[in-house]
């Protein structure tokens, strides 16, 4: 996580402020909206692994993101399992769904658009099948037993929540971090470059790839589980509706996809946006989509980089190693 | 320490390779020579595990390598070049280095050291921590080299690795070559740059039209009539062969 | 159960008439500009919404909006593609796919915005005047729909291989470097094929909204069927297009008949990832 210049040093000390004034913020409104962004920050830095370092741009990852709520909230209503058995069956399902969708679509080479079809066809497929058998609960969803308590994993304070969100986005970070200075994450970008080149130099790229999309599977299985057990309620249309997929690769695109800090920026940033237009124009669902959709175009076409690469170039260091934040 | 036996390769009803024998022997330089379109870099890419053969079989040490693929075949330390370099634009040149020492040394800071003495013995110590991106042709055709070497390879194969250099850079690739060479490295070489071919390679072959037409020393080939025929077309053989149609 | 399969099949070919009309203008992007239309489907609903208002506020049948609807999505398109994506993709495949996306995106939401998430449907009586085709009774609509859609295929061919846009929008395709320097204006070109695609999608409104409804998500339902449709037919392959609409009306309608009618589409995307997965060149498509 080095930062390189003024300007992503003050980026993010901005966001961390930010972070750390929600807990004084007089209305309670800022956290409870910030706990959301929080959570799409973490189906953000899941995209981050496969869209931004691996070049693997996903429009689905509703697919981990549903199944793993869906299987903590099976495992917890249809068999009574406790809610940490579902916390990490979740994130397991999500890894599995994940690592499934990409070995059936790399064993076939698909790359590029295609890649990003068969993904938003996966989370289809997906969404229809929740929508439809009684096991997964139909049209109606599945609704959590209300048993407040740490043991599962259901907060009423809202402080806490906030806290262990915070927490659990610093660790899904630091992995990034890890991952991004290890030799996976070399070869991560080695094939997100020139998959060739990659392969001359030995790299396995198709299990690189299968693995790179377990682990965005299983962070997005996480963020699909913290969801669940925020709301105790997920449906179809809102674990595996395209809103989440489409909200996974817009905020890394914005804040800088391929690096630790982008995804949190970015989707902060959008969510800040947003939630900004509603105060201007309370009865309009859906105008924060508008807004979002004209940022990520405006970014593909001025911040090829997003904010952490625009923010790199004001005031850098004189640098020893070429890292982006 | 290389030998392909009668590799063959179509594409639809095109003859890309047919029937080619090679043999490299473990701390030669050896060229591969021919015209545009003579199946070179088909071979390159069956030898190297990119594509499969329809028939014909490839040794490595010994070991029949047929058919794996590319990464393995670089783990057992043999590795192929690009003609055309396209250096990981994201990372720096020592990272860019990295990449190929990261197949044994698992760890970043051995990879990292690794490729910074990589680096510097193709004499781009000054240039480790530039993004790669930044380099100019030369340098990338360094960066190439100095990524497939940092693998621990033993042979490796270039394609065209003088392509696009002045007389100058040329030069000093050459020398680069050489002191690989002498370190105990293995080269098979698609070349056009024919000074280079000479001055460097012990053997060559030379391909044209998918088939193996001649091998030797390389002052010899050039004044091979085939071998020029392939060059420079049948117009050249007949010019060769003054009197015969007269 | 088996009396319920010819008419299940009819009325699947009906509707995969439809598809196909959707999906010619997908394909004929894709085929010439080597884009992805994302934002396809929202540019259907876009249409579905002007033919509904034109037929609400002014009475105009929607068979009757054709030449007013046809012009004005041509133009959409061209618009679209010169002023926005083009300027803005700065020529990367995944930027235009993400462009296209945003344009659904804000198209969908404002929709959603101004016309409400109500279901909305033209009533238009005789549409539902049935037709008797071999012993299943069909909606006239829906029968009009059919034809229409299967003469505008050969029209649309007949275009491209005998007029001057047409020589120029299939040399663009082929080699657009080669096309600039006989003086084609490329762009121009990538803009007239985009107005045609989306002209297509116009087509398909005024065809479709008698016997269908229009709501802002609808976009959303058509876009997948028209990927698959395309994928199906070999990107590209104005015929395959045709044959691949088709086929997938049928598939759609014998998994609602056999699965129920929720499970309709499930049979259209395991469709859609089984040919991305074993035959992506499509039924008709060359290797990519």
């Amino acid at each position: 996580m080095r930062l390189n210049s003024v300007g992503q040093i003050a980026l993010v000390a901005a966001a961390i402020a930010y972070l750390l004034g929600v807990y004084f913020a007089s209305s309670p409104v800022w956290m409870g909206f910030t706990i959301n962004a929080l959570i799409v920050a973490v189906i953000a830095l899941s995209w981050n692994i496969t869209g931004g370092f691996g070049g693997l741009s996903s429009f689905g990852h509703a697919a981990m993101y549903g199944t793993g709520a869906y299987a903590s909230a099976i495992l917890q209503v249809k068999f009574g399992l406790n809610a940490w058995i579902g916390f990490g069956a979740g994130i397991l399902a999500g890894a599995a769904m994940g690592a499934f969708i990409g070995a059936l679509a790399f064993r076939y080479g698909l790359r590029g658009s295609y890649f990003a079809l068969v993904t938003l066809a996966f989370a289809e497929v997906l969404r229809i099948c929740a929508s439809s058998f009684e096991f997964t609960g139909g049209g109606s969803g599945l609704q959590l037993t209300l048993a407040p308590g740490i043991g599962n994993l259901q907060i009423n304070d809202r402080t806490v929540v906030y806290t262990a969100l915070l927490i659990v986005v610093a660790a899904v970070m630091a992995l990034t971090a890890l991952i991004k200075f290890s030799r996976f994450g070399a070869y991560l970008i080695a094939v997100r470059e020139n998959e060739d080149a990659a392969r001359a130099l030995g790299i396995d790229t198709y299990k690189i790839k299968v693995q790179a999309m377990a682990i965005s599977g299983a962070f997005g299985g996480l963020a699909g589980v913290l969801y669940l057990q925020l709301w105790l309620f997920i449906d179809s249309t809102v674990v595996y509706g395209s809103a989440v997929s489409v909200e996974a690769l817009i905020g890394p695109i914005i804040g800088g996809a391929g690096t630790v800090w982008g995804p949190l920026l970015g989707t902060l940033g959008l969510h800040l946006l947003g939630e900004g237009a509603k105060h201007l124009l309370p009865n309009a669902p859906g105008l924060n989509f508008v807004l979002y959709a004209i940022v990520l175009i405006c970014a593909l076409r001025f911040l090829p980089q997003g904010l952490v690469g625009l923010a790199g170039r004001v005031g850098p260091f004189k640098k020893k190693e070429n890292d982006n934040a | 320490m290389l030998e392909v036996r009668n590799l063959s390769k179509s594409f639809g009803g095109l003859k890309a390779v047919t029937d080619a024998n090679l043999d490299v022997p473990e701390g030669s330089i050896v060229g591969l020579l021919g015209p545009n379109g003579a199946g070179k870099t088909t071979c390159f890419t069956m030898i190297a595990g990119f594509t499969k053969a329809d028939v014909g079989t490839v040794r490595f040490r010994g070991q029949d390598i047929t058919g794996l693929p590319p990464h393995r075949i670089c783990e057992l330390g043999m590795i192929r070049t690009f003609q055309i370099v396209q250096p990981f634009a994201g990372l720096t040149v020592q990272e860019n280095i990295a990449v190929g020492a990261y197949l044994h040394h698992h760890d970043r800071r051995d990879a990292m050291s690794v490729s910074r003495e990589v680096g510097k013995r193709l004499g781009m110590g000054a240039m480790l921590d530039r993004p790669a991106s930044s380099l100019t042709i030369a340098g990338r055709k360094r960066l190439e080299l100095a990524r497939a070497l940092a693998t621990g390879a033993k042979l490796l194969l270039l394609d065209e690795v003088m392509a696009g250099l002045i007389p100058s850079e040329i030069t000093e690739i050459v020398g680069i070559i050489r002191q690989i060479r002498d370190e105990g490295h293995t080269f098979l070489m698609i070349e056009h740059v024919m000074q280079a071919v000479m001055s460097l390679a012990e053997t060559a072959y030379v391909l044209n039209q998918g088939k193996m037409i001649a091998h030797g020393p390389p002052r010899e080939l050039v004044k091979d009539p085939s071998v020029v025929e392939a060059y420079l077309g049948h117009g050249a053989a007949a010019r060769l062969q003054e009197g015969s149609h007269a | 159960m088996s009396s319920l399969i010819l008419p299940a099949v009819l009325s699947g070919l009906m509707m995969g008439a439809v598809y196909a009309l959707v999906a010619l203008g997908l394909t004929l992007i894709y085929g010439v500009l080597h884009i992805i239309n994302f934002a396809h489907g929202s540019l259907l609903m876009l249409a579905l919404y002007a033919v509904y208002f034109l037929h609400y506020h002014l009475g105009v049948d929607p068979y009757l909006a054709i030449p007013i609807v046809l012009p004005v999505f041509f133009a959409l398109g061209y618009a679209l593609q010169r002023g926005l994506i083009a300027p803005m993709s700065s020529g990367s495949e995944q930027n235009v796919l993400l462009i296209t996306l945003a344009i659904s995106m804000i198209v969908d939401n404002l929709a959603l915005y101004f016309w409400t998430s109500n279901t909305r449907t033209a009533d238009i009586a005789y549409a539902y005047d049935t037709v008797e085709i071999l012993g299943a009774y069909l909606p006239l609509g829906r029968v009009i729909a059919f034809v229409a859609a299967l003469a505008v295929a050969p029209l649309l061919w007949a275009f491209m291989a005998y007029t001057r846009t047409g020589s120029a929008i299939r040399a663009v395709a082929i080699e657009k470097r080669g096309a600039e320097l006989v003086g084609i204006d490329v762009n121009h070109t990538y803009a007239i094929c985009f107005g045609i695609g989306t002209a297509c999608v116009a087509l398909a409104a005024c065809l479709l909204l008698p016997t269908f409804y229009v709501t802002p998500q609808v976009g959303y339902t058509f876009v997948l069927v028209a990927f698959t449709t395309v994928v199906l037919g070999g990107m590209g392959s104005l015929v395959g297009a045709l044959i691949a609409g088709l086929l997938l009306g049928v598939i759609e309608s014998l998994c609602g008949l056999f699965l129920g009618e929720s499970l309709g589409q499930i049979g259209i995307f395991l469709a859609f990832i089984l040919i991305l997965l074993f035959k992506p060149s499509g039924l008709l498509g060359r290797a990519r």
